[in-house]
């Protein structure tokens, strides 16, 4: 039985789509969503939301937001999001870079939760983009995570 | 002839001027069309925040410091204006037309006994503020034709940790509100305290929450309010290029016009300058029969 997804972030509806199943990157931990599920609405964290239709996955990096479950409807309420076949490695490389560079500007005289949060985003794009191309997918990119 | 040169001359200058007025014409129709396009994408993410909002709003044990961006305050000391405006001129009454509306919001206010300051959204309101009633809190110039949330959320941040201390008791949105090509008209929204509007009441009746209803209402407090300015800005482009393409319409006509009228004086001053050789020529050459 399927459920239907909808992705929208300020800018667009990223997605609409009837899934078997998807996975969402809680801010207590990640969770599974099938048709039947209890009413929910939670915050995400950073991270990637799959969604799984057979044998098949698509992955989707999303940068935090609100989502609102019902039985037979998920609708994601996200900050930013992009899926993976639409982001490009080299530009979010640099993007990576320039978040890097602000975290390490920021560290040395106070924190700043949002350049910390941007580094975070950017990683997590390369991880999903990563997943996306085919011959990078026998070795998944850990480390990324481990901030 | 001095007064032909002259007139050739100033034609080509004004067929110049139209020429570039109509390619300015032809980019702000294009850049219209996509700033339309934007305008409807962000409905879909307003909708669907303003009904999780409306819905914990209703939930009555909810109790959370952003509560306060629902409740209205009691009394108003001061409120805060965003102002979206051009970077850029050249559109016709499209600047002037928002600012005044602006002033005269702002005197209103203020005759109620209330401070106003302004947060601006593009160089010309900033710059008339500057010059006549400097009363600006916070400025931002220089957005792209197509600002996403990461142009947008330093505006969200000021405005809302503004009014969490109390700096401010309300906030207002002052835009160009894109109606269609022709017909563009600055609005005044109110951006905080939010209003929950009714819910269309296609959600659930019982939810769990997790974290918390405070967490998710915190969320979706922020994105609502960032995404209506996102809205205003999109509005706003949407009007400017139109109201660019209008004005420029309006100069390309008013020079193939201009065209017209001195062609008209550049033949009539030739034929006035032929008439007179002829008759130079004809009186010559009557004096010469006369003298032999």
């Amino acid at each position: 039985m399927p459920i239907l997804v909808d992705i929208v972030t300020p800018e667009r509806r990223l997605l609409s789509q009837e899934v078997d199943m998807v996975t969402l990157p809680g801010i207590d931990g990640q969770m599974g969503i099938l048709r039947g599920h209890a009413p929910l609405i939670s915050t995400l964290d950073i991270g990637e939301i799959v969604l799984h239709k057979g044998n098949d996955k698509q992955f989707i990096a999303v940068g935090g937001g609100v989502v609102e479950v019902r039985p037979d409807k998920v609708t994601i309420l996200a900050q930013a999001a992009e899926s993976a076949g639409e982001i490009n490695i080299q530009r979010a490389e640099e993007a990576r870079e320039r978040a890097r560079a602000s975290v390490e500007a920021s560290s040395s005289q106070q924190h700043n939760p949002e350049a910390v949060a941007a580094l975070r985003y950017s990683n997590l794009r390369l991880k999903v983009a990563r997943r996306h191309a085919p011959h990078h997918r026998s070795s998944p990119n850990f480390e990324d995570d481990a901030q | 002839m001095a007064n032909t040169r002259e007139i050739r001359r100033r034609i080509r200058s004004v067929k110049n001027i139209a020429q570039v007025t109509k390619a300015m014409e032809a980019v702000s129709a294009a850049k219209m069309r996509k700033a339309q396009a934007q305008v409807l994408a962000t409905r879909p993410y307003a909708q669907q925040a303003r009904e999780v909002l409306s819905y914990i709003a209703r939930l009555t044990n909810v109790e959370s410091e952003m509560n306060a961006l629902i409740k209205p305050r009691a009394t108003i000391k001061r409120i805060g204006v965003v102002l979206i405006t051009a970077d850029r001129g050249l559109a016709g009454g499209f600047n002037a037309n928002v600012i005044r509306k602006a002033a005269t919001f702002i005197r209103e206010k203020r005759r109620m006994g209330v401070e106003v300051e302004v947060v601006t959204v593009g160089r010309k309101g900033r710059d008339w503020l500057l010059r006549y009633d400097p009363v600006v809190r916070a400025e931002f110039t220089k957005m792209p034709d197509a600002p996403t949330t990461s142009h947008t959320s330093p505006i969200t941040r000021v405005v809302i940790d503004d009014y969490m201390q109390g700096y401010f008791d309300e906030v207002y949105l002052i835009y160009t509100d894109f109606i269609n090509a022709i017909r563009q008209e600055p609005v005044v929204n109110r951006l905080l305290p939010v209003e929950p509007a009714e819910s269309s009441a296609n959600m659930a009746p019982e939810y769990i929450f997790e974290p918390s209803p405070e967490a998710v209402l915190n969320y979706v407090l922020y994105g609502f309010t960032e995404v209506q300015i996102l809205q205003g800005l999109f509005e706003s482009i949407a009007s400017e290029h139109s109201a660019r393409m209008v004005a420029m319409r309006n100069a390309t006509d008013a020079a193939g016009e201009l065209i017209d009228s001195l062609t008209l004086t550049y033949n009539k001053a030739r034929q006035e300058g032929i008439t007179n050789e002829l008759m130079d020529i004809i009186g010559g050459s009557a004096a010469l029969e006369k003298a032999k």
